[in-house]
């Protein structure tokens, strides 16, 4: 199929930035997205011109690098998805699309497509762990045993793969998905519970210190998640917060 | 010249780990946090090591290239990790994860390596429950495990298909900690271009900062490189784009022999290459071989009807049907070693029995399961269990359950529900056993310098069971490297800071630069991609699944002709003072063009079969690996010479004084 892109380009963080026009013929429907983008910088770089920067790693989903708003949504059209896994059998023979990088105060560009997604790491550095040391020198794995809705519950929490859409679909670019999605994994085991309440009020500083927004309970971040994550999480880190909050 | 010296230390097997940790010298706290370490690559063998380090006291300097270090490859594992902790009472136990192991590795492995690899293995599923890494588990509340290639024993551990997502951001979340304290410096977005060796001593090393373009100097009184393996040699594979060989190809050019380059894991169960524009493969989980069963058609017109699309495998009686691996291998079936499983499939492909476009693919069919894990659901709650319906109903969910995002994933990617239809899989490369030598003390034979993680050559010998990976990586990470670094850096409490003002370092600095600028000003009329894809097939059609005398000389002659090409015409557009991602793909290029030669070069030299690396001139009758363990019982440790070419091979002898040396069978 043959395709119109609109592609955000941007030379670094300080130089503004615009959207530039680019055709593209013969894309196979069977395509990954990020396989199409290959493909229309190796034809950028046969005729010398600079390829569209973008992240991307693992490419099957997993690594949380690729981002892109595409037509407007963060890993475009499909659900359940990254963008390394959308096919250009989602889209149509003619059609045009929009590529943005990610948008939020939070996220600066750093190129084209690439933001500078450190603040999620910031945030994890403030309370994102148990408070155990590497030694080894733990508790049988098999002796404290764990109910197992909650370990589903902890597991399901924690496949969040930081890739910043929750930040990108939400009009306020808040962040509360993914810091309520560690929050809830801890809080739900016995090993993090200890700590539960310092971990949350740190956490929760630190987001608010990075610029993300606040959460009003649209819920965008919920369908856009490539994971699945549920809302329910940010329910539990405000109940977290608020308790931790009153115990002082 | 360096000499061999693998550094095991005496006294029977069980006890040597033990008896070197008592022996091994310390260094004070107080000390400690006079002590500079670099480490490169935060996936779990270098998270776990960095987070452990700076936990023990010393100042770590972390470096990735990716943007975050939770997005190393390591995150990508899906099925498990193995450990020898006999929670289901079925007979596991150190010796016989040992045992699996140098078995599975055809004999090609160090016996001591491996047999503290096994001892630590329990501890990894403690600190990780410790470190809140959320298992699955029985309703009883205690961990579940299943079972893997090549053993008969379940003492894997998962949490369902992201098990190395989970234990990744467990080492991350480790590392974060120390972060906050300021105890590891994280260096993202920057790549490790050379590393500066001063009086024989590694000691920092020159870096990338992949935003900037800036070239930076880095140094420490020790170099741990854990930066993965190099399968990426092959263009596709199922590694990650970014994941490349650099950092320990770059150690290699500086005195640290690679071992065993040819050992590389095929994976029997990928999604098959669907066409030209494809950038990646993408790696199906052998969990998934503990419910499915791999079969053909047993006739030709039969595959030749499904590869046209005129017969739907559903279709075809199960008399019709070959389950080869079950046929070949009745006591392992399925679930045979990968190399075996993998092979397997290329034959029955090259006798034409494939089902896909291609001709290449082969099926992976859970419809037995449904029907098994449906009846046990359906007597589990007092329901019908001869409704057919109900029971392909119940039984679906159950592999949903366990397998779910697998299922998505296929779907997402090949535009089939595999509920309906049977996966479709193919060999991909997956892994790679070879990698940096090491002793003992997983120090190279630079001083100063250690591998760690896929990056080292130590423990899977000639082929890698499954869900030993995860095992590796943080059993280096966490229990291994933080005891034997202690040990050297002893020596170094009174050194103080080093001066990255050095004339070595700003040697280092300048060869990079001059190579950065060679490529930059170029203006070569071919992309850095035309170059890899062209080894990537190279090495595919010559150096991958069956190797042959002829064809690896071939590709040997071919490799260093491209390489050639490659200078000399190779295009890097933008400025390399920027953020470039054109020309961190060209410096990547360029020494997988280096490390592709030595590959092909370590696998024509050795003459015989074993494990990953098939030579179709050593087989059995039944085409079975034919392994030679009187000229090739050894580690083949390659010293840098200037060119591939002229590498000079250093043998370490592997000794067996605790398993005998037989013959692999899965039958």
């Amino acid at each position: 199929m043959n395709l119109t892109l609109k592609i955000w380009r941007q030379a670094d963080a300080k130089t503004k930035g615009k959207i530039v026009t680019y055709k593209i013929d013969d894309v196979s429907p069977d395509m990954s997205f990020l396989d199409m983008i290959d493909m229309l910088n190796e034809q950028l770089n046969n005729k010398g011109e600079d390829p569209v920067a973008f992240d991307h790693d693992c490419r099957e989903g997993i690594c949380g690098s690729c981002s892109l708003q595409i037509n407007g949504e963060p890993h475009g059209p499909d659900t359940g998805i990254t963008t390394c896994q959308l096919h250009m059998r989602m889209f149509k023979d003619g059609d045009t699309i929009f590529i943005e990088p990610f948008r939020a105060k939070a996220f600066p560009v750093i190129k084209d497509l690439v933001v500078d997604r450190s603040a999620f790491d910031r945030i994890q550095h403030a309370g994102g762990f148990i408070s155990i040391n590497t030694s080894g020198n733990t508790v049988d794995a098999n002796a404290i045993p764990i109910n197992k809705h909650n370990a589903d519950m902890a597991f399901d929490a924690a496949t969040c793969i930081g890739c910043g859409a929750c930040v990108a679909a939400c009009k306020n670019a808040s962040a509360m998905l993914f810091v309520s999605a560690k929050v809830s994994q801890f809080a739900l085991l016995p090993q993090g519970r200890i700590e539960a309440a310092d971990r949350v009020l740190n956490m929760v500083r630190q987001m608010d210190d990075e610029g993300f927004g606040n959460c009003t309970n649209t819920g965008a971040c919920e369908i856009e998640c490539p994971k699945g994550i549920s809302l329910e999480n940010i329910a539990r880190m405000n109940r977290e917060y608020l308790s931790a909050s009153l115990k002082g | 010249m360096a000499t061999l010296d693998s550094k095991i230390p005496e006294g029977s097997l069980a006890d040597k780990w033990t008896n070197h940790k008592n022996k091994i010298h310390l260094v004070n706290p107080a000390n400690k946090r006079n002590i500079d370490i670099i480490v490169v690559g935060t996936g779990l063998a270098g998270g776990s090591a960095a987070a452990t380090l700076a936990e023990l006291g010393y100042n770590v300097k972390a470096f990735c290239f990716q943007d975050s270090p939770r997005r190393a490859h390591s995150i990508a594992a899906q099925g498990g990790i193995n450990a020898a902790k006999n929670y289901q009472g079925d007979g596991d136990s150190n010796y016989r994860l040992f045992y699996d192991t140098v078995k599975g590795g055809d004999y090609r492995s160090r016996e001591s390596n491996v047999y503290r690899l096994a001892e630590v293995s329990a501890n990894i599923i403690d600190q990780c429950v410790a470190q809140g890494v959320p298992f699955a588990r029985e309703y009883g509340g205690l961990l579940d495990n299943r079972s893997f290639g090549g053993v008969l024993v379940s003492r894997t551990f998962y949490a369902k298909g992201q098990t190395g997502q989970q234990l990744l951001l467990g080492a991350y979340s480790a590392m974060n900690r120390q972060i906050g304290r300021g105890k590891i410096k994280m260096y993202n977005r920057h790549e490790m271009l050379d590393l500066v060796v001063v009086d024989g001593k590694a000691r920092g090393i020159i870096a990338r900062n992949l935003v900037t373009g800036e070239i930076e100097r880095h140094s420490a009184h020790a170099v741990v490189i854990g930066s993965g393996g190099y399968a990426n040699v092959f263009y596709l594979s199922t590694n990650a784009m970014g994941s490349n060989a650099t950092a320990a190809w770059k150690i290699h050019k500086k005195g640290a022999y690679f071992a065993n380059p040819c050992y590389t894991q095929i994976h029997p169960t990928c999604i098959p290459v669907s066409g030209e524009h494809q950038s990646k493969l993408t790696l199906m989980s052998e969990s998934l071989r503990n419910d499915g069963r791999i079969w053909v058609p047993k006739n030709l017109e039969d595959a030749k009807s499904i590869r046209e699309g005129k017969l739907n495998p559903t279709e075809l009686a199960e008399k019709d049907r070959d389950y080869y691996l079950e046929r070949r291998y009745p006591s392992y079936g399925n679930l045979v070693p990968r190399d075996v499983a993998s092979r397997a499939a290329k034959e029955r492909c090259d006798a034409g029995f494939g089902v896909n476009k291609t001709g290449e693919a082969v099926y992976l069919d859970f419809a037995t399961s449904f029907v098994r894990y449906g009846k046990e659901q359906a007597r589990i709650r007092h329901l019908d269990e001869n409704d057919t319906k109900l029971v392909e109903k119940l039984g679906k969910e159950v592999i949903e359950n366990k397998y779910g995002n697998l299922f998505q994933m296929y779907e997402k990617i090949v535009d089939q529900n595999p509920y309906e239809t049977p996966m479709m899989i193919y060999p991909a490369v997956h892994y790679t056993m070879g990698g940096i030598w090491v002793d003992y003390n997983l120090m190279t034979t630079v001083e100063g310098c250690y591998a760690i993680g896929e990056a080292n050559f130590s423990d899977h010998g000639a082929n890698r069971l499954g869900a030993s990976a995860l095992m590796q990586g943080l059993a280096d990470g966490y229990f291994v490297l933080p005891y034997t670094i202690g040990n050297y850096l002893a020596n170094d409490i009174r050194t103080g800071p080093i001066s990255t003002n050095l004339p070595e370092f700003a040697a280092a600095e300048n060869l990079v630069k001059s190579q950065i600028e060679h490529l930059s000003n170029n203006k070569g009329t071919k992309t850095v991609d035309y170059f890899h894809k062209k080894l990537g097939k190279i090495m595919w059609d010559k150096v991958g699944m069956a190797r042959n005398a002829e064809r690896l000389n071939e590709a040997i002659v071919e490799i260093a002709a491209l390489r050639e090409a490659f200078y000399k015409d190779v295009k890097v557009p933008g400025n390399p003072n920027s953020f470039n991602q054109e020309l961190e793909k060209a410096l990547r290029v360029a020494d997988f063009l280096e490390l592709g030669e030595l590959f092909a070069k370590d696998a024509l030299h050795r003459n015989e079969s074993c494990g990953g690396h098939y030579r179709e001139e050593y087989q059995t009758e039944d085409g079975e690996a034919l392994r030679d363990d009187e000229n090739f019982a050894y580690v083949a440790a390659w010293e840098y010479k200037g060119k591939p070419s002229e590498a000079i091979l250093h043998k370490e002898e592997l000794h067996f004084e605790n398993i005998k040396l037989v013959t692999r069978s899965y039958k």
